[in-house]
């Protein structure tokens, strides 16, 4: 479904990725773990179109089209989804009419007709529903005023109601306490099936008790420098990342 | 003959015309005033970033008994929703014109000519109240207006009554055969206790230059609350210097929103005079501008007693090459402890050639008060564009939904359903259509 090839990428002279090279397949949940500045965020904006980023060199093929040369909009429509480390506030657009105005714009990219209102209204009630989020939430200004954990639980429920083939979390943890955890991590179960897929970036395993991922990769000064199964995750969360420095350094 | 010229003769040729009403005495006052300042120009402190002198470069017809070519389809056309159950005053060429005019019949108010209202029992809340904005306003442009008081309208609001019907006051500018200067002058008078909506809104016909030189002063007695919404969406071709003058009384409401959606120069001067304790009031505006237009809102907030509040929001999105003012002026004179008064300007440019000049002005000279003021100036927030489209949204709607988010601050104060939903479908076609 995704297939990152040799991806190089930066701001202005400042190199930050340096040769991604990573393939996910439908049905799979890939963890993207590795200190603070390895890259992370950098990888995940330049997936989703944030103009800010400049690609030096490599390509990424998403369900056969080039990512690289559609607009955030279109990445959308294609069925990316990015869960914002750092979700915005709007004040003054409503959750709910925000919300309605995507999936109708990825409908419409999509060729398929607008939902009317009473099939929006059922299809929001359930996601909600799985979100645990009061309708209050949604008539207010999008994020504005909501804790971390609702932002979070935002994120998820926009990913619940826009149905994406491939979801992409930025530190979706963050700051999260136990409960926001768990529904977040809930939401992203109930999302998971055959035919999509997940790639979870983190900086620590504790998201992972909750999202099992199929694959662990530990990114370090823009590559990716080892890939796992789950257990890679346990392993650098008993022994730290200096063990990951260490073996880069020594090779 | 200089325009200038041109206008001083046709005054004083009216002043020697008109019988000797209570007005003759304001008006030669103002006609003396206006022969000394003229036309303000760029030295003038208030007139620093507009400039009108430039539009007195070319004569105009001033309205003085002419029959006038507008016809009731006109009149129809430029009609606001919610107009059935309103008051419609209209002014044809600045001068009130009665048969284009609709006054349900009512116990509550009263509204007649502003020269009748001079010479009956009105006579001394006219002469207390009439030209108080021209100890503010200390320009010509102001004298202008009132050395031409001609075809002004008086309304007066009863004691402990709810006006059960808005007014709506249409200043229609027929300038299809030749260039014209309006001149509209009216005086509302809410008694003790009183409310009521105004509403005012400009419209030209033709395409010849108009320039509208308007005031409206608004006595607000104790108890009274007023709702006064300006809405502006004129021609390109048409000019205007907008005059509204609030005086307040103690524990009076004056809650006013001012849209700004065309036209070419445009000057709003907004005064807020609140002269005894425990006043209120708000002031929101809203100003979309493109193209060449010019939009400057001066307001001011006078402070002359303690305990009054007063709030202050104006937002403008200005597009193309599109220039703006803001000039928000606070006074809080020394009496006037435990004043409030909040301020903030928020603009966004959306081209790099609209520009905007904000300035905030707080005089204060008492000491136990509360006082903010803030603006900024910058254009879409990119973060936001990018969440948005990362959701699949286009970014025409992407810029539409920011635009609307940040418009719908001031467009919640529009308390007229009636109102709200016009000036709404006024911008969104503006935001979805005419930008980008």
């Amino acid at each position: 479904m995704l297939s990152i090839h040799n991806l190089h990428a930066g701001i202005e002279d400042k190199k930050i990725l340096k040769g991604i090279n990573l393939t996910i397949n439908r049905g799979e949940v890939h963890a993207i773990m590795g200190p603070n500045g390895s890259g992370k965020s950098t990888l995940a904006s330049v997936l989703a179109g944030r103009e800010h980023f400049e690609v030096t060199e490599g390509t990424v093929e998403f369900d056969g089209k080039n990512l690289l040369e559609l607009a955030p909009e279109e990445r959308a429509g294609e069925g990316l989804f990015l869960a914002f480390q750092y979700p915005v506030e709007i004040p003054g657009l409503t959750t709910t009419n925000f919300i309605k105005t995507a999936v109708n714009e990825v409908r419409k990219y999509r060729g398929e007709e607008p939902l009317d209102a009473v099939g929006f209204l059922k299809l929001m009630k359930e996601k909600m529903a799985l979100m645990e989020m009061p309708q209050s939430l949604l008539s207010r200004s999008l994020n504005e005023g909501f804790s971390g954990g609702e932002k979070k639980r935002n994120e998820i429920f926009q990913m619940a109601m826009l149905q994406p083939k491939l979801a992409i979390l930025d530190e979706t943890d963050s700051g999260l306490d136990i409960d926001a955890i768990r529904i977040v991590a809930n939401g992203v179960n109930k999302f998971r099936n055959e035919n999509n897929a997940v790639l979870v970036i983190t900086h620590y395993q504790r998201l992972l008790d909750y999202i099992v991922p199929d694959y662990v990769h530990v990114l370090y000064n823009g590559r990716i420098v080892k890939s796992g199964t789950r257990d890679l995750a346990l392993e650098l969360e008993e022994k730290g990342y200096d063990f990951i420095k260490n073996e880069v350094e020594a090779v | 003959m200089s325009t200038v010229d041109n206008i001083k003769e046709q005054l004083s040729r009216l002043q020697s015309e008109q019988r000797d009403s209570g007005l003759k005495n304001i008006r030669q006052n103002a006609l003396n005033a206006f022969d000394k300042m003229g036309i303000p120009n760029t030295r003038h402190e208030e007139w620093k970033y507009t400039r009108i002198s430039a539009l007195f470069n070319q004569d105009y017809q001033i309205q003085n008994g002419q029959p006038v070519a507008i016809s009731a389809q006109d009149i129809d056309a430029i009609r606001l929703p919610g107009h059935e159950n309103a008051h419609e005053l209209v002014f044809v060429n600045g001068v009130f014109s009665q048969p284009f005019s609709k006054i349900h019949p009512n116990q509550e108010l009263v509204i007649i000519p502003l020269e009748e209202a001079a010479n009956n029992e009105y006579a001394s809340i006219v002469s207390e109240n009439l030209g108080h904005s021209s100890r503010y306003a200390k320009d010509g442009i102001n004298a202008l207006n009132t050395a031409w008081m001609y075809g002004g309208v008086f309304i007066d609001v009863k004691r402990a009554k709810i006006a059960s019907h808005p007014i709506y006051i249409y200043h229609v500018t027929d300038s299809r055969t030749a260039n014209i200067l309006a001149q509209p002058r009216s005086l509302v008078h809410l008694n003790e206790g009183s409310q009521v909506q105004v509403v005012e809104t400009f419209a030209t016909i033709g395409m010849q230059s108009s320039f509208t030189n308007q005031v409206i002063e608004l006595v607000l007695e104790e108890d009274a609350r007023l709702e006064y919404y300006k809405i502006q969406n004129d021609a390109v071709h048409a000019s205007q210097v907008s005059t509204t003058h609030v005086r307040q009384r103690g524990k009076s409401f004056a809650h006013t929103v001012t849209i700004s959606l065309n036209g070419n120069v445009v000057r709003n001067n907004l005064n807020i005079i609140m002269e005894a304790p425990y006043c209120e009031s708000h002031l929101y505006g809203l100003y979309l501008q493109k193209g060449n237009s010019h939009i400057d809102n001066h307001t001011l907030v006078d402070n002359v007693k303690p305990n009054c509040y007063s709030n202050e929001l104006y937002k403008g999105i200005m597009d193309e090459n599109a220039t703006g003012v803001f000039n928000g002026k606070i006074f809080v004179r020394q009496d006037a402890q435990k004043t409030n008064a909040y301020q903030s300007n928020k603009n966004i440019l959306l081209s790099n050639n609209a520009s905007v000049n904000t300035k905030p002005q707080l005089e204060i000279f008492a000491d136990d008060v509360k006082c903010s003021h803030g603006c900024t100036i910058g254009s879409l927030d990119k973060e936001a564009m990018f969440y948005l489209r990362s959701r699949g949204v286009t970014e025409k709607s992407a810029r539409s939904l920011l635009m609307h988010a940040f418009a719908d601050d001031i467009m919640e104060h529009i308390k007229p359903e009636a109102i709200r939903q016009y000036v709404d479908k006024l911008i969104s076609e503006r935001l979805e259509f005419d930008t980008i």
